[in-house]
């Protein structure tokens, strides 16, 4: 099945983030350049402090960059972006429905639209009979994907998402991880996916950047050759699978034995 | 089952230390301890409490208490509760309104009623401003640190999904900070009775303080223990309402 690529296309050239704190400079990204086609899906990965949230955070508009330039090509989205975040952030007063419909009430979509796409979008990650239920009568799992829906209901040009399953327990990770990538198949975006998990950028990515810690910089972008649509269960325990794993591993080895050894541990 | 005859354990256990008060006080009485011309026993309490309530008298000093409560407790709380959110939202208010908050909360409200009968006179007007005012500081206060406190990510998805000012107010901050608001409303509540007894003690010829201070006057210490007891009786009207208002505004908190 030929899929349908809609989402917007992206090009950051010379990224670079410096925050300035009282007694030095710390440089949290620099030299970052990427393109990203659209409807790609993009997977960034690195250790702990590599910067990799600082360049989803200006991506999506909460921090500007010190200096650089990213050009999103979004002719044609109403919404350029929305995020999910690491904990879901759906707020606490608002029930499911009023949660999801979020993005499209603060962009003045009249109410019978909102409330027609909400039931698409409650639909479309399994959330039908818990649109009257507050968060936190919800499971983990089940915020996020709520979370998620609210970023898909917007109808984005791209779609940046957090380590959106980092603090989910391993079956409920493995169940969303395979929801995510049908929904994304079936809608095509331009998807920004940061994780520290070399297996979930390769289940889940057209394509894997590996980033530096210290200043942040790009180490080495690969390919993710696996066909769609994807089955991420078969596919995880594929020799292929194995085999790229041990490869970025290797990629990711220097670098953490590199930050191991600044720190002189 | 057990848990159960816990909860009717614990419920009784809850009423064990006014009851025990008041049997102790009215045995001493009895016994001869004291003199009751000047510390009633309770059923001399409740004999006087009937009393002015049959003749009508109780009724118009609660209603003249009632009314300047509600009117001071209103006009105060409003434009604590937008103040106290302006000011977590926007740096320039914040820094605008801290070091008059700062100066103004510890002076005694009571210390004020001079100068609000000079400008308001000598009717409800002066009562109602200084209930206000001494309403106004601790709703604003805990609205502030609630508003302030709401959690970092919920500003972000405000950002991120394009609200504006006006819904980030309305659908994050205001509710965000509701429960702190109801902390601060509850001892709004209380201190609106502090400061409103007070003021009638000298400034009126109506309303509970009155009704405490002329029975003091005329040494009829059962109908001033009376009226003190209809402060308390009030109060926990009052902290019900709140009970109740409170499950109504927030029912996304787990109880």
């Amino acid at each position: 099945m030929a899929m349908e690529r809609r989402g917007a296309g992206i090009k950051i050239e010379g990224l670079r983030k410096v925050y300035q704190t009282a007694s030095t400079p710390t440089i949290a990204i620099d030299q970052i350049d990427l393109a990203i086609e659209p409807g790609q899906f993009i997977c960034i990965v690195g250790p702990s402090g590599c910067g990799k949230s600082t360049l989803l955070r200006i991506l999506a508009g909460l921090e500007t960059q010190t200096s650089g330039t990213i050009q999103v090509d979004s002719s044609g989205w109403a919404v350029q972006n929305a995020m999910v975040f690491q904990e879901s952030g759906l707020f606490p007063w608002m029930n499911v429905e009023t949660n999801v419909g979020f993005g499209l009430m603060t962009r003045g979509v009249d109410k019978a639209e909102i409330a027609e796409r909400v039931e698409e979008a409650l639909k479309l990650v399994g959330l039908t009979r818990f649109r009257t239920h507050y968060p936190h009568q919800l499971s983990g799992g089940m915020r996020q994907r709520g979370a998620i829906a609210r970023a898909f209901v917007t109808n984005p040009g791209m779609l940046l998402m957090d380590e959106p399953f980092a603090a989910l327990d391993a079956q409920n990770r493995a169940i969303l991880q395979a929801e995510l990538v049908r929904i994304w198949e079936a809608t095509g975006k331009t998807v920004v996916y940061i994780t520290h998990s070399i297996d979930e950028a390769l289940m889940l990515g057209d394509k894997t950047v590996i980033m530096t810690a210290h200043p942040g910089r790009i180490k080495q972008i690969i390919d993710v050759p696996f066909q769609r649509p994807r089955d991420v269960i078969a596919l995880s325990g594929s020799a292929e699978f194995a085999a790229l794993k041990v490869d970025i591993w290797h990629v990711l080895e220097d670098e953490v034995l590199s930050a191991r050894k600044e720190l002189n541990l | 089952m057990s848990s159960a005859l816990e909860k009717l354990k614990a419920r009784s256990l809850y009423f064990i230390s006014p009851i025990g008060l008041l049997i102790v006080w009215q045995g001493l009485l009895m016994a001869g301890f004291g003199d009751r011309r000047f510390l009633p026993a309770p059923t001399d309490i409740v004999a006087s409490f009937i009393d002015i309530t049959l003749t009508g008298e109780l009724k118009d000093h609660v209603s003249a208490t009632l009314w300047r409560v509600f009117a001071g407790f209103f006009i105060g709380t409003l434009p604590a509760i937008c103040i106290g959110m302006m000011m977590a939202m926007f740096r320039p208010v914040r820094i605008f309104f801290d070091p008059l908050i700062s100066m103004l909360f510890p002076i005694p409200k009571i210390a004020l009623m001079p100068l609000l009968a000079l400008a308001f006179g000598f009717g409800d007007a002066s009562k109602i401003a200084l209930v206000a005012i001494g309403v106004f500081f601790p709703v604003v206060v805990n609205t502030f640190t609630g508003a302030a406190n709401i959690e970092k990510i919920y500003w972000d998805v405000a950002k991120n999904y394009g609200a504006s000012s006006w819904i980030v107010f309305s659908r994050i901050v205001l509710f965000g900070s509701l429960p702190m608001i109801f902390a601060g409303l509850r001892i709004g509540i209380a201190v609106a009775f502090i400061v409103l007894i007070a003021a009638e003690f000298v400034a009126t010829k109506l309303g509970i303080g009155f009704l405490i201070w002329n029975s003091w006057n005329l040494l009829q210490v059962d109908m001033m223990f009376a009226g003190i007891v209809t402060i308390g009786l009030l109060g926990l009207v009052f902290s019900l309402i709140l009970d109740g208002l409170e499950r109504l505004c927030i029912p996304w908190k787990s109880r």
